[in-house]
């Protein structure tokens, strides 16, 4: 066994929090960039420099890149040699989360009591959190805060086996369209195939930290992958949906086996800020 | 085009969709549970929290102002969530909004009805955005937190026109200029 303090996590927490939500990644940067080249849109290119301009004043001035700086979504993967010592882990990364969105001026967006009083928890937490056990004596912390326009726009569809693979097209593309302009295109389409329910969002949910350009391993869902690409690109909505050649930067997704009698399709929406950071520990 | 806030019928009857605007002047912020509380108080009978009359409310919620900066990010949030409340304020006199995202049919309606326009922002860009915000108070509901009524002054706020009152909107002219039928 390998121990871990509690209160390292919460450090490197706080730290995730604050990185994720001012820095965005040179793969959405470049992203922004190889789109501008392309769109075919005055004012769709201009929506594109004017987003390359605003990661870049987020970085210098310090700024969060969106005012909306989420709910803060952790996935853990644990390593099953790993001992979490001084502390319970779930309540080390919500102390990070508190410690994060206060010392860096993000926003609070958490409310307790949903559907009646509205509390706001004022320090972000909780965090939701997505724990994978592993092999090995590591701790894979990533911390991915998600806005709640795109987060709204979010698809599950029962499918049935005989909707195939068109039927899955079908599906994701209609969620984009109907989607709009809300989540803050242009957006990174995450599609989990497969799997019930929960399982099929949570995939989809987990494919938005994929790097910006990188294919799945697998050959049939990578041509799947650049297929809905080029068709969401056909639907005209463009950057911020006033019209042009670019609604998505990337298409996202993974699957898992589900029941002979299933074929669950999840589509989260990411918007342009897709954000992420992780660590090792 | 420059306007400046608050607006007039001849300032509205100007702009068309896909008009791009720079706004000077002021401007109130209010999101869902402000826009909650306001609709409430106009029911009660009770005064706004800011002259309706020919304001421009932003949908936005900004983060915390660091240290000598006049606000956080404050880029616009999804109008939708808004619409149920809209017609209600452009009847007492609102002229302007601005955010992001589609609108319901009755608040398209409400606008050609009220002489009002709906403006689109970058969603996302909240940092750009804060750059040209020169001034903020928070004026009413500060328990509301993220979601308390703000008065902005702004300097160039760059906008464009989504809804005129016309009928025309930017985000269907936009989609049908650039959509591409593809072979099954």
């Amino acid at each position: 066994m390998r121990d871990i303090q509690a209160a390292t996590i919460t450090q490197a927490i706080s730290r995730l929090c604050e990185e994720a939500n001012l820095y965005l990644g040179e793969d959405v940067v470049d992203a922004f960039k190889a789109a501008l080249a392309v769109e075919k849109s005055p004012m769709g290119k201009d929506v594109l420099k004017q987003l390359i301009e605003n990661a870049d004043i987020a970085r210098k001035e310090g700024f969060p890149l969106c005012q909306d700086t989420g709910t803060t979504v952790v996935f853990l993967e644990l390593g099953q040699e790993v001992h979490v010592v001084g502390g319970d882990l779930y309540g080390a990364i919500n102390a990070g989360v508190r410690q994060g969105y206060t010392a860096g001026y993000l926003r609070k967006s958490v409310v307790d009591k949903p559907f009646s009083a509205r509390i706001n928890s004022k320090d972000n937490t909780p965090a939701v959190i997505h724990t994978e056990i592993v092999p090995g004596d590591r701790l894979k912390i990533t911390v991915a805060p998600k806005g709640g326009g795109s987060e709204n726009m979010t698809r599950l569809g029962m499918l049935t086996p005989s909707a195939g693979r068109q039927g899955v097209i079908d599906f994701v593309v209609r969620a984009v369209e109907e989607a709009g302009s809300n989540p803050c295109p242009p957006v990174v389409v995450c599609v989990g195939i497969g799997g019930n329910a929960e399982k099929a969002l949570l995939i989809a949910k987990k494919a938005m930290l994929r790097k910006l350009g990188d294919r799945h391993p697998d050959p049939e869902l990578a041509e799947l992958e650049k297929e809905l690409l080029t068709r969401i690109n056909a639907t005209g909505l463009g950057p911020q949906g006033l019209g042009g050649t670019t609604t998505a930067l990337d298409v996202h997704i993974d699957s898992y086996p589900c029941h002979i009698a299933s074929m669950p399709v999840a589509v989260n929406i990411v918007c342009h800020s897709a954000r992420h950071k992780e660590v090792e520990l | 085009m420059e306007i400046s806030a608050p607006l007039t019928n001849e300032d509205v009857a100007k702009l068309k969709a896909g008009d791009k605007v720079s706004i000077r002047g002021v401007m109130y912020v209010a999101r869902d549970a402000a826009h909650k509380r306001i609709v409430e108080a106009l029911g009660r009978g009770e005064a706004p929290p800011f002259p309706l009359e020919g304001a421009i409310v932003y949908y936005m919620g900004p983060s915390p102002a660091k240290p000598g900066k006049v606000i956080g990010a404050a880029g616009p949030t999804t109008s939708g969530r808004m619409d149920s409340y809209a017609p209600t304020l452009m009847a007492r006199g609102l002229k302007g909004m601005i955010g992001k995202g589609m609108r319901s049919k009755a608040v398209k309606e409400a606008i050609k009805e009220h002489k009002a326009i709906y403006f689109a922002a970058i969603g996302g860009a909240g940092a750009l955005i804060a750059q040209r915000i020169k001034a903020a108070e928070v004026i009413a509901y500060p328990e509301l937190g993220a979601e308390a009524v703000y008065r902005l002054e702004v300097d160039d706020f760059p906008v464009v026109v989504i809804d005129d009152i016309y009928g025309g909107d930017l985000y269907e002219e936009g989609k049908a200029a650039y959509k591409r039928e593809l072979a099954v």
